[in-house]
Order: C-alpha cells, then structure tokens, then sequence
C-alpha cells in the first residue's frame, strides 16, 4: 500500500496531523446535534432558556424523560409515547418477520430454481424499491379501507410487508447468487424437494443476510412516518407520528427538554441496532448499490 | 399462453416425469413466488396506474371517475405552489447532491490513509443514518431556532451580529433543509466511496508513484475515474432520497414559512389527504414517478450496457 503519506519529513508530519485535526473536526460535527440533544433532554426548562446549549446541566433531571414518555401532549392526548412505541413494536415485529421469510423464499426460488422468466420476476419486483411512495397512497387508503384494515396497525403491517418485499427478495437473490450450485444440484439428484433444500443447505448459512434484512427492515419500518401519517389512526400511530405530533402542539409552553428527550426515545431502538451490528447495517445499505 | 396450451404442457411434461411429485417440484418455485409477484402487480403496478386514472378525474374529496382528460396536469403547473415545490426540489436536491459527493468523497480519501480509530470515527459518520427523519427535523429544529440554538450560542461567545435564521426566513429556510439533509445522508455516501476506493488495485498507486505524481493528482487522474460506478449509485440514491423527502420537511419547517419549502411529496399529501383535491394530488404523484424514471432509466440502461460489454 503506498496510496499513504509514508515519509516522516517534518511537512509530511504536519500533513497528517492537518489530517486528523480534520477528521476529528468532522466527527465533532457528526455528533453536535447528538449531544445538543441528549444534553438537552436532562436539563430542567430554566437552564434552556438561559441559553448555552452546549453547558452542562447544572440540575440533572430525568423528568422530561419520564414526561415525553408517560404525560407529554401529543395533539389531544396527553399520555406520552409509551403507547406509539408500542405500536411501533407491534407493527415492527410481524413486518420484519414476514417480510423477511418472503424475502428468503423468493431470493431462494429465483437463484436456485431458476425458471423460464425468473429473471423478469425479479426484475419487476425490484421496481418496487424505487416507486415513490406517493403514487401509491391514495389506492392503498381506499384499499385498507375495503379490507377493514384502515387505521389499524395490521394493516400498516401490510403495507410494510408489500413494499419491503423489494428489499427483502434484492438481499437474498444476491446472497444466494454466491452460493455455489454444485452442492444443491447434487442434492436435489439424491431426491431432495424444494423446501428440504432450503432448510438443510441454504438456511444453515443465511445468518449474515439474514441479519442485514432484519436490521435493514427493522429501521426501515421503525423510521417510516409516511405510511404511518398516512394510514394510522389515533390507537395505531407509530412513534415517529405521534413525536412530530408532540414537537407540533402548540398550546402551552413549549418544553424543549421533553422534545428532544421524545426524540431519543424515539431514535434509541434504531441507534443501538446501528451501534451494535454497524457492519450489517452498512451492508444493507451498500448491498443496493454497489452489488446491484 | 391461453389455458388449454397450459394444460396441454403440464400434461404432456407429466408424461415425460416420474411422478405427481416430480411435477409438483417443478411448479414449486414459481408457486412459491407467485404471491410476491401478484403483490407486486396489485400494490405497484396496478397502484400506479390507478393513481394515473385518478389523475384524469375530476376526484376532489372522495374518488370519483369523471374523467376531465389532462385538466389537472393544466391546473398542476398553473399551481404557483407547485413551482415553488419543482423549484425547492432542483435547489434542494442539487445542493444535497452535489454537497454529500463532495464532503463524501472528501471524507472517504481521509479515512483511507491509515487512520487510527478509523472503525470509531466512520460509526461517528454514519450513525445520522439510523435514525428517522423526523429525529432529523426535530433536533435540527432545536438547533436552527435563532432565540434558543446556534445563533443565540455563537452570540454569547461575543459574536453579538451573528445572525442565522434561515429557519424563519424564507427566502433560506429551503437550506435548512440541506444541512439537516446532508448531515443525515452524506455517511452513507463516504460509506460507498470508501468501499469503493478499498476495491482499488493498489499497483495504480505505485506505478503513478513511480511516474513521480503527486498524491492529489493521483486521486484526481486515476482514482476518481475508477470511482465513476460508485458516483453514478450514489447520485440516483440521493436523488431518490431527495424526491421522496417528506418527513424531513414535516418535522423541521412543516413546509413553511408559508409554502416556502414545500417539496413535492409535502405538496402531494397536502392536496391528497387534507385539501381534497386528490385529482390535482394524483398528477403531482405521476409526476414525481416521472421524475423517479427519468432518473432510474438511464441508470438502468447504462448498468445493463456496462454488463454486457464486460
């Protein structure tokens, strides 16, 4: 590797500490809005409104936590996030979990038993990563509506699992592309079906994809305030509505401390899924793009 | 192919199988996609060409068929508010663009000297992309309100002319939006360049070495060219995510001051789901596919083309 500034003459030296003040600078940007937010959410109103926002609380409180989660307003309603981050638990977990089997089957059935148009399947299921939400809003309002699904979370488990498909089936295809033929075609000459394969073969080494679709579904959803703006009624609002709800109503004073304390709760789940498993978490993003 | 000829084939392909079995196995994968495909044809397909029908009507608070041919389209860019909506998209979505390959690219070059901590300092630079951008909104919000967050803290260093209320300006609230923007997405961008520049022959450096270039001149003649396949990915994902922008803007403006950085996708929900006007709602959703395909299609094509020639 000689892509690196190797010689130590002192201009060398310099520029690479010019390289790190910058880095470093950088990072310190990254993570500003971060600390703003979680310095904020500890400190009583008073201090706010003193100004200096990036002090250090001089009364720590945890109060606006406890209120942004069990007595802040969020429009008519003033029971804090509690319920929406339910809700968003409630929708997350069956989306994931279908969305992601579907995902595996389909990725299995178009790389290891390829059929005539197979290619064209998985080509107008991709589409489906790039339609623009909008276009589908109005017939899937009057859609739920039919089914007796409208403002409930099952149907916005519904909605999540249709259009997470996409992503799903891209993620296993392009795995299991890498996965070498020989081995499932001897299988399949001792006899064994369609589903044997996949349990005994192909599953067994799915741990890595399987893991970036489920963190990959898992913020996906999480975050999705579209879908849940749009579709959710009073009882099935996700988090991410019911904080824009909470950060938006304006009767009373306005509590900056509960807001942003609202929205660590809000972005906690998806943070220590990234802080956790970063690794499949950038795979999930890049595996779109650079894979193709 | 009409059923009969279907039939005709299972049938004489049964003859030539072992058994029922065999056949079953045959049909197992496309049963097994099916679902998915119908699903795909119903909610996205067939979605899209309802909303392109709706377009054509009359519709204001409820669906209806009463078809007005393209009057919407017509009364879509007579709207002064969907200009304004087209024009923040251009501005909004160039400058997140161009911002984020920049600051990217910057950031991934850096990172690729052999940095200590490099794993710590590139989770510092991704980590905006977890979170919803309704956090986004909410937190730069906090920061861009000019009594209470940036300006007031450079102020109380001593800068008491500091001024930066672009929030409540509108002639620069539209920029808010691109550094809430570009913060949360320009990890993810130095995140693909990264990768992209490990996938790098590290002979081109030492020959260019060897030709006595200089570090930057190599970057510029050699390895930015190689890096034109990562560019290309990043600029459509960016210019999706610029054209689906909508939380972003609910949280941090709300669209305002008064429409002044009202996006598409803002415009589309407002007019659809709580002015009644879905007719002129539907149009601005086609035309936001629109803008969607004109981007995708030359991506795809020249993808498919770079295929086939190797």
């Amino acid at each position: 590797m000689d892509n690196v500034i190797r010689r130590r003459t002192p201009r060398a030296r310099l520029l690479r500490a010019g390289l790190y003040a910058l880095l470093i600078a950088a990072a310190l940007v990254y993570l500003l809005p971060l600390v703003v937010m979680v310095l904020t959410s500890v400190k009583p109103i008073e201090e706010i409104r003193a100004g200096a926002l990036l002090s250090l609380p001089s009364h720590f409180t945890l109060d606006p936590w406890i209120k942004a989660w069990s007595s802040a307003c969020t429009g008519m309603r003033c029971d804090g996030l509690s319920g929406y981050f339910v809700n968003s638990i409630k929708i997350v977990v069956p989306a994931v979990a279908i969305s992601t089997l579907v995902g595996a089957i389909n990725g299995y059935a178009l790389t290891k038993w390829r059929f005539r148009g197979s290619e064209l399947v998985f080509a107008m299921l991709l589409f489906g990563c790039f339609v623009p939400f909008q276009v589908v809003l109005m017939p899937m309002a009057r859609t739920l509506g039919w089914l007796g699904l409208a403002s409930s979370v099952s149907g916005l488990v519904l909605v999540h699992v249709v259009y997470g498909i996409a992503f799903t089936t891209l993620f296993f295809r392009n795995y299991y592309v890498a996965v070498p033929d020989e081995m499932i075609n001897a299988a399949k000459l001792d006899g064994a079906g369609f589903f044997r394969i996949f349990w005994r073969i192909l599953l067994p080494v799915s741990g890595p994809i399987i893991t970036v679709s489920v963190i990959w579904q898992f913020t996906q959803i999480w975050n999705d305030f579209l879908f849940g703006v749009a579709f959710a009624g009073f009882d099935s609002q996700p988090v991410t509505v019911a904080l824009n709800n909470m950060v938006n109503t304006s009767t009373g004073v306005k509590e900056y401390n509960v807001d942003m304390a609202a929205a660590m709760i809000a972005a906690l789940p998806t943070l220590v899924v990234y802080v956790l498993a970063g690794k499949y978490f950038v795979r999930g993003l890049t595996a779109g793009s650079v894979k193709g | 192919m009409t059923p009969t000829d279907s039939l005709s084939r299972a049938s004489s392909r049964r003859a030539g199988r072992r058994s029922l079995a065999g056949t079953l196995e045959r049909v197992l994968p496309r049963l097994v996609v099916a679902p998915s495909l119908a699903v795909a044809l119903f909610f996205v397909y067939g979605y899209m060409l309802w909303t392109f029908i709706l377009s054509l009507t009359g519709s204001r608070m409820l669906p209806q068929y009463n078809f007005v041919g393209l009057e919407q389209y017509a009364r879509l860019f007579a709207n002064e508010r969907w200009h304004v909506a087209a024009t923040n998209l251009v501005v909004f979505g160039g400058l997140f663009i161009a911002i984020c390959l920049v600051l990217g690219l910057a950031l991934a070059i850096f990172l690729d000297q052999r940095i200590r901590q490099e794993g710590a300092l590139r989770t510092i630079y991704l980590y905006p992309m977890a979170l919803s951008l309704i956090v986004t909104g909410v937190v730069w919000r906090w920061l861009l309100n000019p009594s209470l967050g940036i300006e007031a803290l450079v102020q109380s260093w001593g800068f008491e002319n500091f001024r930066f209320d672009w929030l409540v300006d509108p002639d620069m609230a539209i920029y808010t939006l691109v550094i809430a923007a570009v913060w949360q997405a320009s990890g993810f961008v130095m995140a693909l360049f990264l990768a992209g520049l490990r996938g790098i022959d590290d002979s081109l450096f030492k020959a260019a070495a060897l030709d006595g270039a200089s570090l930057p001149r190599v970057y510029w003649r050699i390895v930015l060219p190689c890096l034109r396949p990562v560019v290309f990915s990043a600029v459509m994902i960016l210019a999706h995510i610029a054209i689906k922008s909508f939380d972003l803007v609910m949280a941090l403006t709300g669209g305002g001051p008064g429409y002044a950085t009202d996006l598409p996708a803002t415009f589309m929900y407002a007019h659809t789901f709580t002015r009644g006007q879905i007719g002129l709602g539907s149009a601005s959703a086609i035309m936001m596919l629109c803008g969607v395909l004109a981007i995708l299609i030359p991506y795809l094509y020249s993808e498919l083309r770079e295929r086939k020639h190797g």
